[in-house]
């Protein structure tokens, strides 16, 4: 469904991603794991092309949106990206839309979907993630949980075949997490084929078909979470997972 | 000298007819410059389209540099030289227009340029092309940023449409000048004068913190 071949990206003179290859099967979902830097958001972001890569191509479903740092003509890009639902550290939740409008503005918008049904719509989504008395509220009444599913919803209204989610859980307050991952395991487990970055091991554990862990631009290693978990292989795997339990973040959260 | 006040108020109603002018043509001055002020602002947010830029930036530094009057007078007096004549009303509007828009585009640049750009990213991720982005996203949010500075423009407008006066147009100053021609009663006249502008301009500042109010209302940040 994702296919990243020989990506590289630089950033001005330094080298973000040196080359991954990377291939999130229908239905799969996979968590990119690894020490901040290590270009996992870069990475993420070149999957809708919020970052050109310079080199390598990425391809989604059958479109090859960029090769070669030449990404396909504006319309199909859009096309693709409509059908690519993404999540952002910090919600980017549009401040001027009540809820239900933030769901219902790119199915209007985009694919001209009247407002009647856009707004059945985005009831449906908002019940789905938990936020059905929140739909005629204003996101700065919301709380960081809350502003995160109502994201999810907004992504999902385009009724996208993959979802990419950037740190979804990082800028919340810790009682509000479990909230988030919860909608997050639905989504894996109705076999939404999903690309996630996040810190939460936890969940990685859990909901991941595959772990990939990257440091320095590479990919160390990727494998299933019982082994990446279990027995990693690399050194750096170790290092890294070491760190986050002297940093008691690799307890598996109480999801 | 004493002070009189008698024929300001007998020429009262020509002051009257010369506010409406004046509220004509800066009305119209706002409509030239709100079109301009947001196009040249757009246009001037990325430097990659080099001709646009190129254009819009030299709009904005040689109106800005130069007086207000020196361009009325080059599109009034200094046109009908290529045999382009344009009534004196237009003249007023277009130059007032031109030069205010100069500045407007500066405050929609900035206030554009203020928004998180993840909102843009946001909207371009769910499938909107860039230009929808701008519509549904960007500029409402931007908007709301740009009415205070917009309104220290549509003051300085009013104010800046006296020297349209100038270019014979029959706003509220030459009404003014022509009492003063017959009256020579300077300084009441003036004083009429300076308290029509400052109604005037009064008016739009309380238009322009009704909006403000209205406009934080829904949907605060």
């Amino acid at each position: 469904m994702i296919s990243v071949i020989g990506v590289k990206k630089r950033f001005g003179g330094h080298e973000v991603l040196k080359g991954i290859d990377l291939e999130v099967r229908s239905s799969e979902t996979m968590v990119v794991i690894g020490p901040s830097g290590s270009g996992k958001s870069t990475l993420l972001r070149c999957c809708n092309c919020l970052e050109v890569p310079e080199e390598g191509a990425v391809r989604i479903g059958d479109v090859t949106i960029v090769e070669e740092g030449v990404t396909v003509p504006e319309a199909q890009l859009n096309a693709v990206r409509a059908e690519t639902g993404m999540v952002f550290q910090s919600f980017n939740l549009f401040p001027h839309m009540t809820t239900a409008e933030n769901v219902m503005c790119a199915p209007m918008t985009v694919r001209k979907t009247p407002k009647a049904e856009a707004r059945a719509l985005a009831l449906e989504l908002l019940a789905k993630v938990g936020l059905a008395d929140k739909a005629d509220v204003y996101p700065s009444t919301l709380s960081g949980g809350q502003k995160q599913r109502a994201a999810i919803a907004r992504a999902l209204a385009m009724r996208p075949k993959v979802m990419l989610f950037d740190e979804p859980t990082s800028a919340l307050d810790p009682e509000l997490v479990g909230e988030v991952l919860q909608v997050m395991k639905a989504l894996a487990a109705e076999g939404m084929t999903m690309m996630v970055v996040t810190h939460e091991m936890g969940f990685a554990r859990e909901v991941a078909d595959t772990v990939v862990v990257m440091a320095d631009g590479r990919i160390v290693e990727q494998g299933p979470p019982a082994r990446i978990f279990t027995d990693p292989q690399e050194e750096r795997t170790r290092a890294f997972l070491r760190a986050l339990v002297d940093g008691h973040l690799a307890q598996p959260a109480a999801t | 000298m004493t002070i009189d006040f008698g024929p300001v108020l007998e020429g009262f109603p020509r002051l009257l007819s010369g506010a409406l002018v004046t509220v004509e043509v800066t009305v119209a001055a706002m409509l030239v410059s709100a079109v301009l002020g947001l196009a040249v602002g757009i246009v001037r947010l990325d430097p990659r389209r080099r001709v646009l830029y190129g254009a819009a930036s030299s709009y904005v530094a040689f109106i800005r540099g130069t007086p207000l009057l020196v361009q009325l007078f080059i599109l009034f007096f200094g046109l009908p030289q290529f045999g382009i004549l344009l009534p004196a009303t237009a003249c007023g509007i277009l130059g007032l227009g031109i030069y205010s828009g100069s500045y407007v585009s500066e405050v929609v640049r900035g206030a554009i340029q203020s928004i998180d750009p993840g909102q843009t990213e946001a909207a371009r991720s769910l499938g909107m092309s860039r230009a929808q982005a701008m519509r549904k996203v960007v500029l409402p949010q931007a908007f709301r940023r740009m009415l205070p500075p917009l309104g220290n423009e549509a003051i300085a407008l009013i104010k800046n449409s006296a020297l349209v006066s100038l270019l014979t147009i029959d706003d509220v100053m030459r009404e003014g000048q022509r009492i003063i021609s017959t009256s020579f009663r300077a300084l009441e006249t003036y004083l009429a004068v300076a308290l029509i502008y400052f109604v005037l301009t009064n008016l739009a500042n309380q238009f322009l913190r009704f909006l403000e109010r209205r406009m934080q209302v829904e949907g605060r940040r």
